[in-house]
């Protein structure tokens, strides 16, 4: 009698002991996560200013951002455009660097610090920064550019050319790609290399048949978190904007995201614009909730096709 | 971080070995990948010197097409260090940064070593949600949570709405604190057990130390979150430019000073500068950490 008594007492002191050092994160992941997740949900059916009490409208925020709200499709077109262009020069030029720095053998370490550097600078600052050094006119870029017989283009002022002005800023902070490549390609068993050579195989022929297919899980890796970075994409895009656009002052109730026309728009600016310009919570609802889908789709694709994002011990 | 230190160590050691025979010779190869180093070096670091030189011009010229200053307005700091604000900035971002950061660890660790170290039913499916929370965007549950501070605990105009939560553990931190938990092997908390530890105790004396470059790179990571943040700072404090922060200040500062790109540029470098110096010192840190471990172990 005596022996499952205290075996059940152990169980219930160790199932306390787990809940005691769990419960910042349980408490946390009801508060900030749940609750707010299930309150988008039903606020999305809703009409809702924040000011009056919501008032259930069934599907009509949808239909609206659907069909008549103008931001909706521009944001997820560009953010299309961002998954295929930003996220494959962001995986091409990190594979390329990481490339690089192994076979650089005189002060491996300081190119290292350089090529890593950028991806440190705060978002804001280099957002800033990168306006003004493509300003067009007067910007330090233009001027090597045309020192070189190029034309400058408009960049952040040109709809056709904000976005390729991002895709050179994400290029530009791209050191956290090139330490997860840098680490991959170290780990390829330099063997295959050795045999490959013996049998006489050319540089990119050893690229070809060896590190790619040795790399591969990191490349799915880089492009899918890339693609969930894109969806995501909020302070550059913005920042860019309203700095390029001349807008006064910080409190940004009146600027419209997306300047040049539209082309720097995404779901995260679209969700700020319907609820803090707009007061429209139930749209601005509708639009997180297709933020979270989109987000979660990839996440699970990314878990499912790395098991090693969980790694050992499950 | 801890484990890209050890991975660029590597590359050092690697990158050692002799240069491939075949081919046009390795002093063809030498200059062919130096010289592409040389002009991706170029391409990271010019940014950082333009940068820089506009922040030394003065008004004038920091609008026309010369990129070496003629004059060398060194003035230009002390005037955005002394504008209306910058120190409150200054202020508000160490205290979001440095507090939030101290909270992130304290409540992330335990979540990460129960989640890296006890069996419990339910384990795997808290870390799948601890994932889910890592990559969820803030903008979508932004509009509940802006309700909730600002109208139920009239909390807008503050940092504060950002930097209690982070007493409820950060997912990132914990996912990242709880792979590094992984690599402690199981031995040493059962010795600590056997010596008559508890579970607080074990983790207190055995497993926090050991787990020093783990929590060094969670703390910088976070450091870095809370500097960089703009949308969080955007939704609760853009009404009260007292509690904005260097990140969000940034951007006003450009739009009070839109012709003086010079002082912008000095803004930016003081905004910039921190993050930059800290990663070199912690970057000390965690080479430091990661071989001491090594050492004991």
């Amino acid at each position: 009698m005596a022996a499952p008594h205290t075996a059940q007492a152990k169980r219930r002191r160790s199932a306390l002991r787990t809940a005691a050092f769990m419960s910042p994160w349980l408490i946390g992941f009801a508060l900030f996560f749940a609750y707010p997740l299930l309150s988008t949900v039903y606020f999305s059916f809703t009409k809702y200013d924040g000011f009056r009490p919501p008032v259930f409208n069934g599907l009509h925020n949808w239909t609206y951002l659907f069909t008549d709200y103008p931001l909706f499709w521009p944001a997820m077109r560009n953010t299309l455009w961002l998954v295929v262009v930003m996220v494959g020069c962001r995986v091409v030029f990190g594979l390329g660097t990481g490339l690089l720095i192994t076979k650089i053998k005189t002060a491996p370490g300081l190119f290292r610090t350089l090529f890593y550097l950028p991806y440190l600078a705060p978002p804001v600052a280099a957002t800033l920064a990168f306006v003004f050094l493509l300003n067009p006119g007067t910007g330090p870029a233009g001027v090597l550019l045309e020192g070189v017989g190029l034309h400058s283009p408009g960049w952040f002022t040109d709809a056709d050319w904000s976005k390729p002005a991002l895709t050179v800023l994400a290029v530009w902070g791209v050191g956290d790609l090139m330490v997860i490549f840098m680490a991959a390609l170290l780990d390829v068993p330099k063997e295959q290399y050795e045999a490959a050579e013996l049998d006489g195989a050319g540089a990119w022929s050893r690229f070809r048949h060896i590190t790619l297919p040795n790399i591969s899980p990191i490349i799915l890796f880089a492009v899918v978190t890339g693609v969930i970075q894109a969806m995501q994409y909020y302070t550059q895009p913005l920042v860019a904007g309203k700095v390029a656009a001349g807008v006064i002052g910080g409190s940004g109730q009146q600027f419209e995201p997306g300047y040049p026309d539209k082309s720097t728009l995404t779901l995260p600016q679209v969700v700020y614009n319907l609820g803090f310009q707009r007061f429209d919570y139930g749209t601005a609802c509708a639009v997180a909730l297709v933020l979270f889908a989109l987000s979660m789709a990839f996440t699970a694709l990314l878990m499912r096709r790395r098991g090693g994002l969980i790694g050992s011990g499950d | 971080m801890a484990v890209t230190t050890t991975a660029t160590d590597a590359a050092t050691a690697r990158t050692a070995r002799p240069a491939p025979r075949h081919g046009r010779g390795p002093l063809v190869h030498w200059v062919a990948v130096h010289s592409l180093g040389v002009a991706a070096a170029l391409f990271f670091v010019l940014p950082f010197v333009f940068l820089f030189l506009t922040s030394l011009m003065d008004d004038r010229q920091a609008l026309t097409r010369d990129l070496w200053p003629h004059t060398w307005q060194w003035g230009n700091y002390a005037e955005v260090w002394h504008t209306p604000g910058f120190l409150t900035w200054w202020r508000n971002t160490l205290l979001y940064a440095g507090v939030g950061t101290l909270l992130t660890v304290v409540s992330s660790v335990p979540v990460a070593y129960a989640l890296a170290k006890f069996r419990f039913r339910g384990r795997r499916l808290s870390l799948l949600l601890v994932i889910a929370m890592m990559m969820l965007p803030p903008q979508v549950v932004v509009i509940p949570m802006y309700l909730f501070w600002a109208k139920q605990l009239d909390l807008s105009g503050t940092l504060w709405p950002l930097i209690i939560p982070m007493a409820f553990g950060d997912a990132f931190s914990i996912f990242l604190l709880r792979q590094f938990l992984l690599t402690i092997p199981d031995e040493y908390l059962d010795a600590a057990r056997v010596d008559g530890c508890g579970e607080l105790r074990t983790l207190l004396r055995v497993v926090l130390p050991m787990a020093r470059p783990g929590i060094a790179a969670v703390a910088l990571f976070q450091f870095f979150y809370a500097w960089n943040d703009y949308f969080g700072p955007q939704i609760y404090a853009s009404d009260n430019p007292a509690a904005w922060t260097l990140s969000y200040g940034l951007e006003s500062f450009k739009g009070a000073h839109h012709t003086n790109w010079n002082l912008t540029m000095a803004a930016t470098v003081l905004v910039m500068a921190p993050v930059i110096v800290l990663f070199f010192l912690a970057q000390k840190a965690f080479v430091e950490g990661v071989t001491l471990t090594g050492v004991k172990g």
